[in-house]
């Protein structure tokens, strides 16, 4: 696919900073919870008070194993903590614990889709495991800052990809798969309203055959959405340079998400000397072939594995199997109710997956609702699909449940009784209801038989309006016919 | 009140009823507010004369704990919950933790009474304790040739020396980075010890270089070292580089015969070595000998490549660790200041004093883009190197080695003054290797030298064997009778 802007090509590469999921913080006991009052989850560790010691939290590192089985890493069984050393109020030590040279995970593969539909693989060069600082707040005064440590030491993991992405499309497709990947694996929440998920664009331009563009890095995006608008336009800008000759330099630039424009916020000159070495207070993280092994057994299927199943097993299609899966949430729920309909998969599966994936979806998003907070189980829907299958429903009446489903909570059976919604399949009822619309419309009748066969469906209409609705539609065709 | 009293005899005087806990506190108290030798920066009388209270009712109760109302001194490096912790610097000046350290806590676990947190070198930096924010400090001693110069008691740990020395305690807390127990006691005519890396915790010690810092007693004989290590000594959750080992009964060892221990002297180590120097090491060879060892000359090449290493090594960690005295919580804040960039250099800049600027400058020099390579990482690999010649050209051979603890006995004042930082340095030379190696080492007195001032041995011992090292001090202690000696150099 041709991803070339006025001859020039883009080259992307991301570094995603990932809250990982655990309780408590990276090398203290303090709670991780979101949105507690300031300074209350602070320890005398985060606070580095003189002569306090990190104490690795070993469930963070599991997770970052799992994480780099998820995309198809090397977990090394040696990795080291280093010190990056540099002065900021939010950073209490005057260092973050990061891995430089040794990181945990190194060479995994993540796969996005592209725009027309092919897939393409985007390598991740690293996953070290590091802590995130604390918050500086400088507008609750006009003289003063403020800093909240309660975020200062929580574990993050820092996921770098390789240069391998060529559009903005192509950075936003995979920051969502990987995503899916982190929340299937339940190693981080990816919750973007609470910064637990952060991106840090590198990117270039260059005509092909020639070597990269200096690159510019685009610090601490902190939406899928404001991603693609940086990145939009930085491409736009550093085009638009070229174009005018001018060069583009190696700097660190600010998106400014409501004037939707990149700015700069310091050059190479000032980059900072971070004085990396390995952190003396830490022992090496050796990893046993035992724990990797536990954390393989552990590992759920994942979203690709899941799609191909979906594909395969339940007979959808790319693209319902795709929104499918795209959440774990959604998979399970899908699932569930499918092992809960009464009619073999290959029967029922498409019918729910396109329940959930156009009517439910519908709801929730009009609702602006998650698919947690239905006020029904979602069983229900199987209940619904039988209820078409077994044809005591017709598809039109099935729209009308759903509806009185998903607002007061009822089982499809309970409701379809209380408002009468039985499918009519006894013959001799619809053929009294046929014979009354033949009496009733001769006009018709005599046009249908010269040969006006599109009337068919006047006749299916009025049959139908007659049975208020509840009519077998099969079994109207077919009478019909006979009748007529 | 006696004077001079080891932890043993205070804990029989203690149990016989010979004077009470609070009553030997008090003593001590008075003699600390009498000295004007600087060895305390902070002395907590109320704190000190309750806790003695509270342990002459626990004697009265039966209770018998190994450090039960026994006074300590406490190097102003450990965290002591309640009690301001300096670190010799304006920097922590109004310090005052509200947690106590573990090497601490475990004392206190053990009965001991804290009199004072003893003066030091600014953070541990420092080999004469000239570098403390609040003054120098001094031995109790003179040289005969000068008898009106007042003599340095070394560093880092020079307060707690001065205070062991000048019988301000009865035993007291060091901390070894290069050589900051061991050259004090050296000159002070005192038995310290640092343990092998691991076996005290570093939880609550204010960091100077972490891979390196050790806790460890500095104290009047062998047995009240083992009895102070073996309290100080624990495995510690909270410190990640602390060793899950058994922590024996180090008295156990003392008395023990070391028939048949082998004892390396490196001619690494003897090469420079003063006519008065090797005499002293002749003669505890002698000793040893005398006492069933065998002694194996051995060579470790790589002697001479561990100071500069460690001037990189130490430096480089401690220009990490000092970066949390920034002026933004705890530490000294300037009064002027427009910015942050220059609330940090204010602060810093009148906060830390001249050594420790000198060092976080070379740390971060060795550290910085473009001379890591060629300074930090070689640093490590020396130590490699030095870790691994230990292993190979002397512990497999010998199960402990022999040196001169420092190359010169207490200098005065005025000498310091003369000396550049790296003469200065030079006194670490037979000390920090055992550090770079992560080994167990102790100064033990061996001898006065020819101007009356005392002069120690070191021994190295394996990882972990410090029962080894506690055997053979013994024997040297009891064949120097030093005990007479000190007696004999306190009444001038």
């Amino acid at each position: 696919m041709d991803n070339l802007i006025k001859g020039w090509e883009v080259v992307i590469g991301l570094e995603v900073h990932a809250q990982i999921s655990t309780d408590t913080k990276l090398f203290s006991q303090s709670s991780t919870a979101f949105g507690s009052d300031p300074n209350t989850q602070v320890s005398f560790y985060d606070a580095a008070m003189p002569g306090m010691l990190p104490v690795l939290n070993e469930k963070a590192i599991d997770l970052a194993i799992k994480t780099g089985l998820g995309i198809k890493g090397t977990v090394n069984k040696i990795s080291r903590f280093d010190r990056k050393n540099y002065f900021y109020p939010d950073l209490p030590s005057g260092y973050q614990i990061s891995q430089l040279y040794h990181p945990i995970i190194t060479d995994g593969v993540i796969t996005i889709e592209q725009q027309d539909g092919t897939s393409k693989e985007i390598r991740v060069e690293r996953i070290h495991v590091e802590q995130d600082a604390g918050k500086s707040v400088h507008d609750l005064s006009p003289d003063c800052s403020y800093v909240d440590l309660n975020r200062s030491g929580t574990p993050l993991m820092e996921i770098v990809s390789r240069p391998d992405m060529r559009s903005s499309y192509e950075a936003m497709q995979y920051v969502k798969k990987l995503r899916t990947i982190l929340r299937y694996i339940g190693s981080s929440d990816c919750n973007m309203d609470q910064g637990n998920l952060r991106v840090d664009a590198n990117i270039s331009i260059h005509k092909p055959g020639t070597p990269f563009g200096n690159r510019v890095e685009i610090k601490n995006i902190n939406s899928i959405k404001f991603l693609g608008q940086a990145l939009d336009y930085e491409i736009e800008r550093q085009i638009i340079a070229q174009e005018m000759g001018e060069e583009i330099h190696q700097e660190t630039r600010l998106f400014d998400s409501a004037k939707c424009e990149t700015r700069t916020m310091r050059s190479k000159e000032n980059a900072e000397d971070y004085r990396y070495f390995p952190d003396p207070d830490l022992k090496p993280v050796i990893l046993t072939d035992a724990r990797i092994e536990k954390m393989k057994s552990e590992m759920p299927e994942l979203p690709d594995e899941k799609m191909a199943r979906f594909i395969n097993d339940y007979r959808l299609t790319q693209s319902d199997a795709k929104v499918l899966t795209e959440e774990i949430e959604t998979a399970d729920c899908f699932e569930r109710a499918v092992k809960a309909s009464k009619n073999k998969p290959e029967d029922s599966a498409k019918l729910i997956a396109n329940w959930i994936i156009v009517e439910l979806f519908a709801i929730l998003n009009k609702e602006n609702k998650t698919l947690q907070e239905i006020s029904f189980p979602i069983e229900n829907i199987a209940e619904l699909v039988d209820l078409i299958l077994d044809k005591t429903i017709n598809g039109k009446i099935a729209k009308t449940v759903f509806a009185e489903m998903t607002q007061n909570g009822k089982k499809p059976k309970e409701i379809i009784n209380e408002l009468g919604l039985v499918q009519i399949q006894d013959d001799k009822t619809i053929r009294d209801a046929i014979k009354n619309v033949i009496a009733n419309s001769p006009q018709q009748v005599e046009q249908y038989k010269q040969g006006k066969e599109q009337l068919f469906g006047f006749f299916v209409g009025q049959t139908m309006k007659a049975l208020q609705g509840k009519g077998n539609p099969e079994l109207i065709n077919k009478i019909l016919k006979e009748e007529l | 009140m006696k004077q001079n009293l080891t932890i043993s005899e205070v804990r029989k005087d203690l149990r016989n009823k010979e004077y009470t806990s609070y009553e030997l506190t008090q003593y001590y108290l008075d003699q600390i507010k009498k000295s004007d030798l600087n060895a305390y920066i902070t002395v907590c009388e109320d704190k000190a004369l309750e806790a003695a209270k509270i342990a002459d009712e626990k004697i009265a109760n039966g209770e018998d704990r190994p450090l039960l109302g026994v006074p300590l001194a406490i190097k102003d490096l450990y965290c002591t919950k309640g009690i301001k912790t300096t670190a010799a610097s304006k920097m922590l000046e109004n310090f005052v933790p509200e947690y106590e350290s573990t090497v601490t806590q475990n004392l206190l676990d053990d009965g001991a009474v804290f009199l004072g947190k003893t003066n030091m070198d600014e953070f541990a930096m420092g080999s004469a304790n000239v570098t403390s924010y609040f003054g120098e400090c001094y031995l109790p001693y003179r040289k005969k040739s000068a008898p009106d110069q007042k003599l340095v008691p070394g560093g880092s740990s020079g307060g707690s020396a001065a205070a062991v020395a000048a019988d301000l305690c009865v035993s007291s807390t060091g901390s070894d980075t290069g050589g900051s127990i061991r050259q004090p006691a050296a000159f002070a005519g005192l038995v310290g010890i640092k343990p092998t890396y691991g076996l005290c915790s570093r939880w609550g010690m204010v960091a100077f270089a972490s891979s390196l810092d050790q806790a460890g007693p500095i104290a009047k004989n062998v047995e009240d070292a083992a009895i102070m290590l073996k309290s100080m000594a624990s495995y510690d959750e909270k410190d990640s580089t602390s060793e899950k080992v058994d922590i024996p009964d180090y008295t156990s060892f003392l008395g023990q015969s070391i028939k048949g221990l082998r004892i390396g002297i490196a001619k690494e180590y003897i090469q420079d070595l003063s006519e008065e120097q090797l005499k002293i090491l002749e003669q505890t060879k002698n000793w040893l000998k005398d006492a069933g060892c065998e002694m194996v000359d051995i060579s470790l090449k790589t002697t001479p490549y561990a100071l500069p290493a460690y001037y990189i090594i130490a430096p480089a960690e401690a220009s990490s660790n000092l970066a949390r005295y920034d002026g933004v919580r705890y530490t000294h804040r300037a009064e002027h200041y427009n910015n942050i960039e220059e609330l940090y250099i204010n602060s810093r800049s009148e906060g830390f004093g001249e050594e420790v600027k000198r060092r976080i400058l070379t740390g971060t020099y060795v550290l910085s883009a473009g001379y890591y390579d060629a300074y930090y990482n070689k640093a490590l690999k020396i130590q490699k190197m030095i870790k691994d010649d230990f292993k190979n050209n002397a512990f497999s051979k010998v199960d402990l080695v022999l040196t001169l603890t420092t190359p010169s006995t207490a200098f005065a004042v005025e000498e310091i003054e003369h000396m550049s930082p790296v003469e200065i340095y030079l006194n670490d030379i037979f000390t920090v290797n055992a550090n770079i190696a992560g080994l167990p080492a102790m100064s033990v007195p061996a001898a006065l030298s020819k101007d009356g001032l005392p002069m120690g041995v070191q021994l190295i011992g394996n990882r972990f064997r410090e029962g080894d090292i506690f055997k053979a001090a013994h024997v040297i202690e009891q064949s120097a009778n030093f005990g007479e000696l000190r007696r004999q150099i306190l009444r001038g």
